[in-house]
C-alpha cells in the first residue's frame, strides 16, 4: 500500500498547485489590520474599524479592486504593543496578508516597524507621532497629520496673537508625550519661550494643582497636548481656578465628545483639527469638501457621529486601494513603490503628495485652526 | 505661595474625598466576608453609567439616582447569588478571584451597553467655582464631601449600633460561631454585597459630573479606593475616609511642590510605607493571630 500510494500523493500534490494556480486570478486581495478597537485609545480605534469595514463592503459591491474582492483580516490589540507585534506576525504568517493597514496608537505602529520592514509588506499606519516616517523607513506610510504639525500650527496662531510666553500641560500617554517633545522642539523657532512645563496622569481626576502651580506663573496661554478625557478635566478646572488665559488643545480631541464633557467651560478653545469638523464651512471651491461630506454622509448614515480617526482610516485605505489598481495587483514590492508614488491623492486629512523623503505626504493646510463658539468649531483665519 | 498651598489642600482633599467615597465601598463585604471585592469600581461604575442613561432617557436627576442606585443594589445581590453563593465555603482567594471575573463580566457588558465614550453627568448644583479665599472649589466636590460624611456616618452607626449589623461582622470574625448563634450567613452575605453595590452606586453618581465616566472608569476608582481603603485599614469605614483624604491631599502636594509627574509615585511610597510599619492599615484593628 505505501509503496504503491507515493505517486498519487505526487499527483494530488500537483493538482493541488494548479488548482491554486487556476484560483490565483480570483483570489481576494487581503489586507491585515490591527486596530485599538479597545481599551483607552477605542475612541481613535472604533471608528477606523468601522470604516475599513464600511468601505471594503462598498468597494466589494462594486466588484471589487481589478476584479478581485478584497477580504478584510482584523485583530484588536487593545492599545498593548506587545499584543500588536503578535497580531502583526500572525498577519504576515499565518493570514498572508498582501498589505497592512493600522496601527491606532504611536506605540502599537512602532513596536510593529521592525517586523514589516523585515518581512517587506507595505503598511500604512494610522497614529499620529512624526517618529514613524522620519527618518524615513522603506515599508511604512502613515495618514495622519503629525504631532509637530499641530505644535507649528499652534505657534503660528501663537505668533499671530502676539504671545510668546506659554505654560505645558500634558499627559502621560504616548501621544501627550511626542507632543510634549514636538512642543519644547520648535518652540525656539517660534521665538516661544516655555515658562511651566506640568503633566498629569491619563485617568486623574483633578489637574488643579498644576493649574494653580501654571496661574502663580507668567505665561500667556496655556497648551494641553492629550486625548480622552483629561483635557476636558484641564479645561474644565481652568475655568473653575478663574484663569482666562487662551487656552489651546492638541487635535486629540477635536471631537464632539470633548465638547459634551467640557460644556461651557469649552467655549474659546482652540485647536488645530482636521477639515472634517468644519467641513460645511468650507469655501465651496475647497477641493476636500466633496470627500468630507461624502465620507460624513455615508459614515453617519450607519454609525452616527462622524470622527476624523474614521477618516485616517478611509484615507489609508483608498490609497492602498488606488496603488494596488496603479500596480495592476498585489505584488508587494511594486504596491510599496505606487503608494510612494501617491501625488494629488485628495482624502479626508488633507491632499496627499507622497515621495520617497515623505511618506505621509501632508503640508500644514491639512490643519484648519479652530475655536469653540457655541458649542461648536468656527475656522479661525 | 501660602495662597498655592491652601488651593493644593483644596484640590487635595476634593481629590482624596472621591477616593473615600469608593473605598468605603470596601468595608462591609470585607466585614461580612474577609474578602475584598475587586467589582467594587463595577458598581461605582454601574451607579453612574446607569443614572448617565436614565437621564439621558428623560427621567429628571433625583429620581435617576435613586433608580440606579436601585439597579445597582439588584445587581450586586443577583451576582452575590448567581457567583458567589455557588462558591459558598470556599477559601477567600477563590471568592476574590471570583469577584476579579465578575468586574471583567461587568465591563464587558457595560461596554456592549454604553459604547466606549465618555459619558459627564450634569453637577447637581451647577458650575460656578465658590471661593475659598484665593481656592477654588466647585459646588460637586461639597457634594462629594458630604456623601462621604453622611455615607461612612451611616455605614458605621450600621456597624457598631444595629443587631443586624453586629450580626455582619461577627460573620467575619468567626463564621461558625456566627451560625451557632442562629446568624443566616448566607442571609449576611448578600445583605452586604446588596449594600456594597448600593454605596459604590452613590459614589459614582456623586463623583460623576468631576470624574465623568465610561464602562472602563471603574478600574482607576477601584484601585485608587482599594488603596484608599487598606490605608485606612480595611474594614473600618472611617479608615477609609482618612486614608482617601490623606492619598489625595498627598497626591496635591506631590504634584503642587514637588513634581507633578512623580505625584502617584509619591502617594504610593506612602502607602508602602504605612503598610510597612502598619500592616493592618492606620485604624485597622490590631487582631492578634491566634497560632
Amino acid at each position: 500500500m505505501m509503496k504503491s500510494g507515493w505517486w498519487k500523493n505526487i499527483l494530488a500534490a500537483s493538482l493541488l498547485l494548479i488548482g491554486a494556480h487556476s484560483v490565483g486570478a480570483a483570489e481576494p486581495i487581503r489586507i491585515g489590520s490591527f486596530l485599538t478597537v479597545t481599551g483607552p485609545a477605542s475612541f481613535l480605534g472604533d471608528p477606523e474599524l468601522k470604516t475599513l469595514q464600511m468601505y471594503v463592503e462598498d468597494i466589494n459591491a462594486k466588484g471589487g479592486v481589478k476584479g478581485r474582492k478584497i477580504e478584510l483580516i482584523h485583530y484588536d490589540t487593545g492599545g498593548n504593543a506587545k499584543d500588536a507585534v503578535n497580531f502583526v506576525k500572525r498577519l504576515i504568517k499565518n493570514d498572508n496578508v498582501d498589505l497592512i493597514i493600522g496601527g491606532t496608537t504611536t506605540g502599537d505602529t512602532m513596536a510593529v516597524i521592525p517586523d514589516v520592514e523585515k518581512e517587506g509588506i507595505p503598511f500604512i499606519s494610522l497614529a499620529g507621532a512624526v517618529e514613524i516616517i522620519e527618518p524615513v523607513k522603506k515599508w511604512v506610510f502613515k495618514t495622519p497629520h503629525t504631532d509637530r504639525m499641530a505644535v507649528a500650527k499652534i505657534y503660528e496662531d501663537l505668533r499671530k496673537r502676539g504671545l510668546t510666553k506659554v505654560a505645558l500641560i500634558t499627559g502621560d500617554g504616548g501621544f501627550d508625550k511626542s507632543g510634549r517633545e514636538q512642543l519644547l522642539k520648535l518652540a525656539p523657532q517660534y521665538g516661544i519661550t516655555i515658562v511651566v512645563d506640568e503633566s498629569y496622569g491619563n485617568k486623574d481626576s483633578d489637574m488643579t494643582a498644576q493649574l494653580t502651580k501654571i496661574r502663580a506663573s507668567e505665561a500667556q496661554a496655556i497648551i494641553n497636548f492629550g486625548f480622552g478625557q483629561a483635557p476636558a478635566i484641564v479645561t474644565r478646572n481652568i475655568k473653575q481656578l478663574g484663569i482666562t488665559l487662551p487656552l489651546y488643545q492638541s487635535h486629540g480631541v477635536a471631537s464632539k465628545t470633548f465638547i459634551d464633557l467640557a460644556g461651557d467651560a469649552a467655549e474659546g478653545v482652540r485647536m488645530p483639527a482636521a477639515a472634517l469638523v468644519i467641513a460645511e464651512q468650507l469655501p465651496d471651491a475647497n477641493p476636500q469638501k466633496p470627500v468630507l461630506l461624502a465620507y460624513k454622509k455615508q459614515y453617519e448614515a450607519k454609525h452616527g457621529p462622524v470622527s476624523t480617526f474614521g477618516g485616517y482610516a478611509y484615507d489609508g485605505l483608498m490609497i492602498a486601494v488606488e496603488a494596488i489598481q496603479r500596480a495592476g495587483g498585489a505584488d508587494k514590492a511594486k504596491v510599496r513603490d505606487e503608494i510612494e508614488k501617491t501625488q494629488g491623492f485628495i482624502g479626508n486629512t488633507g491632499v496627499f503628495n507622497m515621495s520617497p523623503q515623505d511618506h505621509m505626504g501632508l503640508n500644514l493646510d491639512a490643519f484648519k485652526m479652530v475655536e469653540i463658539r457655541g458649542g461648536s468649531w468656527k475656522i479661525v483665519e | 505661595m501660602p495662597e498655592q498651598l491652601f488651593q493644593f489642600l483644596v484640590t487635595g482633599v476634593t481629590v482624596g474625598s472621591i477616593y473615600a467615597l469608593v473605598g468605603l465601598g470596601f468595608a462591609l463585604i470585607y466585614n461580612a466576608s474577609d474578602v475584598v471585592n475587586f467589582a467594587q469600581g463595577e458598581f461605582v461604575m454601574l451607579g453612574a453609567m446607569t443614572a448617565i442613561a436614565l437621564l439621558g432617557a428623560g427621567l429628571p436627576l433625583p429620581l435617576a439616582a435613586v433608580a440606579a442606585t436601585l439597579l445597582t443594589v439588584l445587581i450586586g445581590l443577583l451576582l452575590e447569588r448567581f457567583a458567589i453563593e455557588p462558591a459558598f465555603g470556599a477559601s477567600v482567594v477563590t471568592t476574590i478571584i471570583i469577584t476579579i471575573g465578575a468586574a471583567i463580566l461587568v465591563r464587558g457588558i457595560a461596554l456592549l451597553l454604553w459604547g466606549k465614550d465618555f459619558h459627564a453627568l450634569p453637577s447637581f448644583s451647577g458650575d460656578a467655582p465658590l471661593h475659598l479665599g484665593s481656592a477654588t472649589l466647585l459646588p460637586q466636590s461639597l457634594w462629594v464631601l458630604g456623601g462621604a460624611v453622611v455615607l461612612v456616618t451611616l455605614v458605621h452607626t450600621f456597624l457598631n449600633h444595629t443587631l443586624l449589623g453586629k450580626a455582619l461582622l461577627a460573620c467575619s470574625f468567626n463564621r461558625a460561631a456566627a451560625q451557632l448563634v442562629g446568624i443566616n450567613v448566607r442571609v449576611m452575605l448578600r445583605l452586604a454585597y446588596g449594600l456594597s453595590a448600593g454605596l459604590g452606586a452613590l459614589a459614582g453618581i456623586l463623583i460623576a459630573p468631576i470624574t465623568f465616566s465610561s464602562y472602563e472608569a471603574g478600574v482607576m476608582l477601584g484601585l485608587k479606593g482599594f488603596s484608599a481603603a487598606i490605608v485606612g485599614g480595611i474594614g473600618n469605614p472611617m479608615g477609609a475616609v482618612a486614608g482617601g483624604l490623606l492619598l489625595g491631599v498627598l497626591e496635591a502636594l506631590g504634584a503642587g511642590l514637588i513634581s507633578s509627574g512623580y505625584k502617584d509615585a509619591i502617594a504610593f511610597l506612602f502607602v508602602l510605607m504605612v503598610l510597612f510599619f502598619e500592616p493592618t492599615g492606620l485604624f485597622g484593628h490590631k487582631v492578634a493571630e491566634r497560632v
